[in-house]
């Protein structure tokens, strides 16, 4: 697959946890599995940051594909995916609203 | 049925040692993600949208009720409940986790099943016509040679690493309904009209994907004892000489086409001849000890005609629409193949609950001889059931949601995962599915429409089969939004084509409108007796594409 092109800021990292195969997401601290707890890169220098750590996470075998997405912040100050594919990912199968992060975090 | 003997059962339980010592290896970071993602692809276990996926094999479709209540057991303790019947007759569960595979592997293989070689570049899952055995219109049963396949596939030293997947497709019916076009190589059971001997045509060269191309007719007639080593040299050809260059066009349909029928032909028949002259046939007491496998189950001579039922179809309008469109004819008096389907108005298409699980295998077990079978179209068929007992059968499948009379129906429509699950997907095909079976919902109306398959594929990669559906859909991204293509015209049979594109992409939300237009237009222009297809073959595609573009010039 080529290259993900860099997306425009302001931005989350996303990735898979290894072991579980969960989408997850870079906190302020490690990772979370809530997409409204993803650490936002608002600047150049905080996404540089987050793919550092992804990168350092995914040598350690911890994740998977860790990858920038650009996102909306809403009024709540929630990050949220503008790419329809990505905000499925960070919510769970429209066609399943019982599965998912959207249902474990009733988002 | 096939059991498993003590060979296949070691290699599966030592295929599951060394796929957990890989895992491990993974986990300690002794692997590389590069280096690990070609080994769980061979084991079934892919990364997608939002979890693991995992894909179980169904060799040919075939399953026990032993087999069933395991996966609705591995559904309930490893998954969310539920599992996804697939266009190659196999299940998949949407959420394991990475650690927890050995364990499902384990209890895959207590009941003589593995996820060996459902994907990566190797042979898959051999696949067949879900009515084999009992279709009246059969030749030979096509699960011995189907079995067969799966014995000389599974690790074949040579062909574990080819340079893309290769399917392989088996019918041994007069009607082609394992889509043999469709597939890298087709094996069809058919007669020498000059010795009468039993034999097998060869097909290759089909696919579908982003280049969907018609398999072609390699070999008219090949001895029995000759198939493997016939096939041995086709895989050799391909793997030899197939580009490797760029993965779009490393298919084999790619290299049939590229060197032309004739010289890809030539060039097996010259592989074929050395192999020939240097080994040896196949053994026919070794067909003979597969096919003794699949010897008819003990029926009962029975009336053609069940009193039974037919006072309880008077009675009762919903059985007598189920046994109208899901039943089969069988080749036993007496007996049908009956589809449950797995098309619920509204449900994601090919999708069973843990619960609906354990109710297939249970009525496999006391009303169908113990045999279930997937079909490619998403759906479970109980080969062989009394029609005395269709009326029991019909309401406990009514009571569990199972009893959808749609067979074959509008509203029978085949559907990939899509977005709602698939890392590779462009777009979603489940929503349009539900919003198309709600549309179509009223049993006149789909009575009305008669035959009619809508196939729908979340990208170009074609799992949904939209090339041959009478109505296929392709969901794309377009301008950052999903948008979806209408072809129209496939079909996956005997005769077989390749649906053309009506026009412009539409927003999902305009598909179910576009797709009634069409209907509307075969409803209006139809002779007596005439079906969807039939009548798009004589029509053309000009009217459809008027209808069609009143639909594309709105959303314009």
């Amino acid at each position: 697959m080529a290259a993900a092109k860099r997306p425009t800021l302001p931005a989350i990292l996303i990735a898979n946890d290894l072991l579980e195969g969960e989408v997850v997401f870079a906190a302020a601290q490690g990772w979370t599995r809530d997409p409204r707890q993803a650490l936002v890169a608002n600047d150049e220098a905080t996404a540089q940051s987050l793919e550092k750590f992804g990168a350092t996470e995914f040598l350690h075998a911890r994740i998977v594909d860790p990858y920038l997405v650009a996102v909306e912040v809403n009024a709540q100050g929630v990050p949220q995916p503008r790419h329809y594919r990505e905000a499925l990912r960070a919510l769970g199968p429209s066609v399943r609203p019982d599965l998912g992060k959207q249902a474990d975090f009733q988002i | 049925m096939y059991r498993y003997d003590d060979f296949d059962r070691r290699v599966v339980r030592e295929r599951i040692a060394q796929f957990a010592s890989q895992i491990e290896r993974r986990l300690s970071g002794a692997l590389t993600e590069d280096e690990f993602k070609p080994l769980r692809l061979k084991n079934g276990l892919y990364l997608q949208l939002h979890a693991y996926m995992l894909r179980v094999a169904i060799p040919y479709g075939a399953l026990n009720a032993r087999q069933v209540r395991q996966l609705a057991h591995i559904a309930d303790t490893y998954d969310r409940g539920y599992g996804h019947f697939t266009t190659r007759q196999n299940l998949q569960f949407n959420w394991p986790k990475l650690k927890d595979v050995p364990a499902i592997l384990s209890l895959l293989a207590d009941v003589d099943m593995h996820c060996i070689q459902t994907s990566g570049n190797c042979i898959r899952n051999v696949t067949a016509d879900h009515f084999a055995g009992v279709a009246h219109d059969e030749l030979e049963d096509p699960r011995p040679v189907a079995e067969l396949l799966r014995q000389w596939s599974t690790l074949h030293p040579e062909f574990d690493w080819l340079g893309r997947k290769f399917k392989i497709a088996v019918s041994g019916a007069a009607q082609d309904r394992a889509v043999l076009k469709s597939h890298d190589v087709g094996v069809r059971v058919v007669r020498d009209p000059a010795t009468q001997q039993i034999g097998y045509q060869i097909l290759a060269g089909g696919g579908l994907g982003r280049t969907p191309m018609i398999g072609q007719v390699v070999r008219d007639f090949l001895p029995r004892e000759k198939l493997l080593k016939y096939l041995e040299a086709v895989l050799r050809v391909f793997n030899l000489e197939g580009r490797r260059d760029n993965k779009f066009k490393a298919r084999i349909k790619i290299l049939v086409h590229e060197l032309g029928l004739d010289a890809f032909r030539a060039r097996v028949e010259e592989e074929y001849a050395a192999i020939d002259a240097t080994s040896a046939d196949l053994d026919p007491r070794e067909y003979a000890r597969i096919a003794g496998h699949f010897a008819p189950p003990a029926y009962e001579t029975l009336p053609a005609v069940s009193r039974r039922l037919e006072e309880a179809q008077a009675r009762d309008e919903h059985l007598a629409r189920f046994v109208e469109h899901n039943l089969t004819r069988h080749k036993q008096r007496g007996y049908a193949a009956l589809t449950i389907s797995l098309k619920p108005i509204g449900l994601p298409p090919g999708d069973a609950s843990s619960r609906q699980l354990r109710v297939i295998a249970d009525l496999a077990e006391k009303y169908s001889f113990d045999e279930a079978r997937v079909a490619h179209t998403q759906n479970i068929i109980l080969p062989h059931v009394r029609l005395e007992d269709v009326p029991d059968i019909f309401a406990i499948l009514r009571a569990e949601g199972l009893g959808e009379a749609n067979a074959g129906l509008i509203t029978d429509i085949v559907s990939c995962p899509g977005l709602d699950y698939c890392a590779l997907a462009t777009a979603r095909s489940i929503p349009v599915a539900q919003a198309l079976a709600q549309r179509f919902a009223d049993p006149k109306k789909q009575k009305e429409i008669g035959e009619l398959s809508i196939k729908i594929s979340g990208c170009i990669n074609a799992c949904g089969h939209h090339h041959v559906g009478n109505i296929g859909i392709l969901g794309l991204e377009k301008k950052e939004a999903e948008s979806y293509q209408i072809t129209i015209g496939g079909d996956p049979g005997d005769a077989y084509a390749l649906g053309e594109l009506l026009g412009p992409g539409l927003p999902a939300e305009h598909v179910p409108d576009a797709v009634e237009r069409l209907v509307a237009v075969y409803l209006a222009q139809r002779e007596p007796g005439e079906t969807f297809i039939e009548t798009t073959r004589r029509l053309g595609l000009a009217p459809f594409k008027a209808a069609f573009k009143e639909i594309a010039d709105v959303v314009a």
